[in-house]
């Protein structure tokens, strides 16, 4: 009787050092939860504080001032890097997708397994290494900047981003739903662009977004090849400004007011790509969920 | 005599039809190395329910993905022998697999609807295979609708999404949605395994009232179901044909002792 009381009290013990191990694992993962949030968190309120202030409207439809007087705006910068965008996301969006459903409908062909490494090498590649290349082929033989190099180095950029989205995106469409349609009589490609990339769009919508997000950032691609402009341009083959260029030119300089406005261009670069990713989220809510199965 | 030489000896007790909507003869399958199927004969009567029977991994699944060829998404698969839809042989040369799996429709164990509404899913078929106006389509997806027993549940939200029925709805839906398409034969991959009895037997009323327009093959792995529901059986062993014949006989007095130990229950 002894025996067993005592076996009753180390089952207890032991049961309540589970339980204590238990709400100790859990209380890491919600800091780390925490931790993961609070960079963000941090940057938006440090962004509000230093730059919120100099976030005018003049700051949207003025051109820059001249370095070292206050005021003025970027709206310059921020047409080129809707330019960017644009000209980036033609290029990496299609290929990327095209190249992601390739690499999902065939799995274990000895080609996808190449493509996806590569793919792989090029999403680590470092983006200095992108702009250098994109200088090499796309501004040298021309003799000049141009947006349209940028754009270009911002796009193949992409690829690799949305390539892998894409396949993971479709790798999660059940197997059933593209076996009943091909069960019903529709070819494999009609399978892949009416059933497989229609279920997988929200995934794939969110991948190209986060996609896009990343680029409109980049600075060190655009170095070499957009350069950058103090002045209004829309033209393709001329350098253009850009907000993550413009920010760094007025971030190494010495004076204050030009570090507001640095400030205010962080804060407005990442307005815009938090405003993208919600609007996109928002638009791509489909009215039939698919189910978990 | 030895379990093999038994296997070996396939008994076909089939009454001579004149002409059976999908006849196999002598059809072997493998994925890859494996034989999955050994030359199976078999005729399948039209207008009838034949419900294919045995233990996991006999073959039959195989067997019933292989009249839509739907086994060749699979890589590194092969096949021998011929496989006939109502004469014509399915894996000539000259077949299209996309206009075979018109003729052939399949119902999966899961259902499967589209993430779409209940009227696109009945309609996705016929839009691409003949795309008719507007109005004959709406008559193709009712008749659908009530052939699979389902039009007066859904008919007041037919442009909601498919995925807010019931099991046993979603599932007549995936039948409505192979029905759209007129097929001459339906497979159904275990159609009922996933839904309640009450579910099962209405999707057995239903493939009943089906019978007089196609003929139905059924997977089952519920043998009272095969009992009840079919008018003919095949029992599938090791990836052969053990016996088939009329579900009577079958489950009253089948002439091989495996038959026999698999439906009493002794093994399987």
């Amino acid at each position: 009787m002894a025996g067993l009381a005592c076996d009753e009290g180390i089952e207890k013990m032991s049961r309540r050092s589970r339980h204590v191990r238990s709400k100790v694992m859990l209380g890491l993962t919600y800091a780390a939860a925490a931790m993961a949030t609070l960079p963000l968190l941090f940057i938006l309120v440090h962004l509000l504080r230093e730059g919120a202030q100099y976030i005018r409207p003049g700051f949207f439809t003025q051109m820059p001032k001249p370095i070292g007087e206050p005021g003025g705006g970027m709206a310059n910068a921020i047409v080129g890097t809707l330019m960017l965008i644009s000209i980036a996301s033609l290029i990496g969006l299609p290929v990327g997708i095209g190249a992601g459903l390739y690499l999902a409908e065939r799995r274990g062909a000895p080609l996808a397994t190449a493509v996806r490494f590569l793919s792989d090498v090029l999403n680590g590649l470092p983006s200095i290494v992108m702009g250098i290349f994109a200088w090499e082929f796309l501004v040298k033989p021309v003799g000049h900047f141009s947006a349209l190099a940028g754009g270009i180095a911002l796009g193949a950029m992409m690829i690799p981003l949305v390539t892998r989205t894409t396949e993971e995106m479709i790798t999660l469409v059940p197997v059933s739903l593209h076996e009943a349609a091909l069960a019903l009589g529709y070819s494999r490609w009609r399978t892949s662009l009416t059933i497989v990339l229609r279920t997988a769009l929200p995934g794939i919508v969110t991948g190209a977004l986060v996609a896009i997000a990343r680029i409109a950032g980049e600075t060190a691609p655009l170095l070499f090849t957009a350069l950058g402009n103090q002045f209004w341009s829309t033209s393709l083959r001329e350098p253009v400004a850009a907000l993550p260029l413009q920010i760094f030119t007025y971030a190494i300089t010495p004076y204050d007011t030009a570090h507001g406005q640095a400030w205010a261009g962080a804060l407005v670069l990442i307005v815009v790509v938090l405003t993208i990713s919600m609007l996109a989220r928002f638009a791509t809510r489909s009215r039939f969920r698919a189910g978990t199965d | 005599m030895t379990a093999s030489a038994q296997l070996s000896r396939v008994r076909n007790t089939t009454h001579a039809t004149p002409s059976p909507a999908v006849e196999a003869k002598k059809f072997s399958f493998w994925y890859g190395q494996k034989q999955a199927l050994h030359e199976i004969d078999l005729a399948v009567p039209d207008k009838a329910i034949t419900a294919l029977i045995g233990p996991s991994g006999c073959g039959k699944s195989t067997f019933l993905r292989s009249i839509n060829r739907m086994n060749e998404m699979i890589p590194d698969v092969r096949h021998s022998g011929d496989m006939l839809i109502h004469g014509d042989d399915i894996y000539d040369g000259s077949t299209d697999v996309v206009e075979l799996r018109t003729r052939v429709g399949m119902v999966f164990q899961r259902s499967n609807p589209f993430p779409k509404s209940i009227y696109d899913n009945v309609a996705y078929g016929p839009r691409i295979n003949s795309n008719p106006p507007r109005r004959e389509l709406d008559k193709t997806v009712e008749e659908s609708l009530r052939s699979a027993a389902l039009w007066d549940e859904v008919k007041d939200r037919l442009h909601s999404s498919a995925l807010g029925l019931s099991g046993g709805q979603q599932q007549r839906l995936c039948i409505a949605r192979a029905l759209a398409n007129e097929p001459k034969v339906l497979l159904l991959d275990e159609p009922a395994s996933a839904l309640d009895p009450a579910a099962t037997q209405r999707i057995e009323e239903l493939l009943f009232e089906l019978k007089s327009r196609l003929s139905i093959i059924i997977v089952t792995h519920n043998l009272q179901q095969a009992g009840r529901s079919s008018d003919y059986t095949a029992f599938f062993y090791l990836g052969r044909l053990v016996e088939h014949g009329t579900t009577d006989i079958m489950f009253t007095s089948p002439r091989e002792e495996r038959t026999e130990a698999y439906i009493t229950g002794r093994f399987g």
